[in-house]
């Protein structure tokens, strides 16, 4: 089978700084992988380099399609979205024009999808015409998220969905994406949160100062003694 | 009294011309946190645009304000194009330094063919009316009209279309746009065609007021548009506008009822009071509605 999305060697750099140093991975249609990774070990610059944010070194193809040619907006287009480290709301606009905005590659059926989104977070809709920048950690997140979905993804990137969120809003996150992963999506996930992201997962990288050091299942990496050691605390 | 109405209309008259001009400024600052200081001289290439149309051609009115409106169109599209986009992730510094290297650029290039400033024939019939004492012309009409109806129609497009909708997107937060799909050079060309556009409307209103016109207007009608913009608060739609009528009617009114020489002085001093009340103009904080 061919993977969905398939990255060779890539490498991403900072004027001097390597942040990513020749890194191979792939992601199988249905399948939600979590990279895994200390503080600056190169993990957004990854996202970054699939989604077309920076430039990177190597091969990425999506489909099996090489994407070097192809600018970030067209990539959307192709059917992946990234919801950033930060989430990046757009805080001048209101809730529904930053949906509407992550709609932008589609052309019909939004008023469906901007009801599948809200039914999914209730919460965006009680702000439905406040402005992004006037709501809260936690649905700023769920902003993010419903704001990607809207283009309708074939692969979601999603950096530190949990980053900054109360225990129990971490939870109802995760326990959103595992219905994502259920109805078919497929994830790329970035997360600190080891524990919850394993559980998760189908499988799991480890990327170490801009390499990657481990790969498996995520059964099989969350017996490793050194994933339990350096992330999941023990 | 009817003096003071008679001087208001003018004021409307002249923070029109200033609104379309600062609108220029704004818009481009909203979604490059760029100050283009080549604008004014697009206004002044309009100016020009209309004495070709008006002298040359014997174009009538509304295909006169068209070839201004277009010609700058193309002018700040190809200037963005060739100038500006190369240097978008330079320092700042270096898009202001070739923005009024681009300004130089083209009052040399109107010299060279204009040596002598020009006159621009009278495009409307000098008709008017008599309003309770005070005399309006049917110049005046379009001019405030045509502002009030092209300011409309951005204001439609910045807030209910797609494209607005990416552009306040992009004021916001540039770097993150592609992450929605939106062509973000697309959208940039596009705020430099409509500012550019209403930029060289603005050169026809001016060149029918002050039909005497040089390669060199833009440089002080450009700085006050300029100041407009930034009293209303750079980046923002409406304080531009408003900043616009404010400036328009401090200097018409010092004029009509100061000596006229005091006009800039007390001008620019009120500008500088403002802005030690309010650093980031009338509309810089309370709200952040960029673009
Ligand atoms: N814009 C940038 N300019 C220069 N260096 C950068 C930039 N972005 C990231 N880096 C560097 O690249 C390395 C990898 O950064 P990256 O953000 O990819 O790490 P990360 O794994 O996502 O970390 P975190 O868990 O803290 O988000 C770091 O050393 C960082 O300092
Ligand atoms: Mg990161």
């Amino acid at each position: 089978m061919k993977p969905l999305l398939e990255v060779r060697d890539m490498t991403v750099s900072y004027g001097m700084i390597a942040a990513v140093r020749s890194v191979s991975f792939e992601v199988y249609s249905g399948e939600t992988v979590v990279l895994l990774g200390a503080n600056g070990a190169g993990k957004s610059s990854i996202l970054r380099a699939v989604s077309g944010l920076i430039p990177g070194g190597g091969t990425v193809r999506f489909e099996g399609e090489d994407l070097a040619a192809i600018p970030a907006h067209e990539r959307v287009a192709r059917g992946i979205a990234h919801v950033p480290e930060g989430r990046h709301i757009f805080g001048n606009l209101s809730v529904k024009e930053n949906l509407l905005l992550g709609a932008w590659v589609r052309r019909s059926s939004l008023a469906g999808d901007l009801d599948r989104v809200l039914a999914l977070f209730p919460r965006l809709k009680e702000r439905y015409s406040q402005s992004g920048g006037t709501l809260s950690g936690g649905e700023q997140q769920m902003l993010a998220v419903g704001r990607a979905l809207m283009s309708r993804p074939r692969l979601l990137l999603l950096d530190e969905p949990s980053m900054g969120l109360s225990p129990k809003l971490v939870e109802s996150i995760f326990s959103m994406l595992a219905d994502f992963h259920e109805s078919g999506m497929t994830l790329l996930v970035v997360e600190q949160n080891a524990a919850m992201a394993l559980t998760l997962a189908s499988r799991a990288y480890v990327l170490e100062a801009g390499e990657m050091k481990l790969s498996g299942t995520a059964a099989e990496l969350q017996d490793n003694p050194l994933v339990r050691s350096a992330y999941l605390g023990e | 009294m009817i003096y003071f109405f008679q001087q208001a209309l003018n004021a409307v008259q002249l923070g029109s011309v200033y609104a379309l001009i600062a609108l220029g400024y704004t818009m481009v600052y909203g979604v490059l946190s760029m100050i283009n200081f080549a604008h004014g001289d697009f206004f002044m290439v309009g100016a020009f645009l209309c004495f070709i149309g008006a002298a040359l051609w014997h174009l009538a009115f509304v295909p006169v304000l068209l070839l201004s409106m277009g010609g700058v169109t193309l002018l700040g599209v190809a200037t963005e194009r060739i100038a500006y986009r190369p240097l978008r992730n330079a320092p700042k510094v270096s898009a202001i330094i070739t923005s009024l290297g681009v300004g130089i650029f083209l009052e040399n290039f109107t010299l060279g063919l204009n040596p002598y400033p020009k006159y621009v024939p009278p495009l409307l019939p000098s008709l008017g009316f008599n309003a309770w004492g005070v005399s309006v012309s049917i110049f005046q009409l379009s001019t405030i009209g045509i502002s009030f109806g092209l300011m409309f129609a951005l204001h439609l497009i910045v807030n209910k279309t797609k494209a607005g909708l990416a552009m306040r997107a992009i004021s916001a937060d540039r770097l993150i746009v592609p992450l929605m799909g939106v062509p973000v050079d697309k959208i940039i060309a596009l705020t430099f065609a409509l500012g550019s556009g209403l930029g060289g409307a603005a050169g026809v209103m001016y060149a029918m007021a002050y039909p005497v016109i040089d390669p060199y207007i833009g440089i002080i009608v450009g700085w006050k548009a300029f100041i407009s913009a930034v009293i209303g608060g750079i980046g923002n739609i409406r304080g531009a506008v408003l900043g616009a009528y404010i400036l328009a009617t401090v200097e018409i009114m010092t004029a009509a009822f100061l000596p006229s020489t005091y006009r800039d002085l007390i001008t620019f001093s009120l500008l500088l009071t403002l802005l030690i009340f309010r650093p980031r103009g009338l509309f810089g904080k309370a709200e952040i509605q960029k673009v």
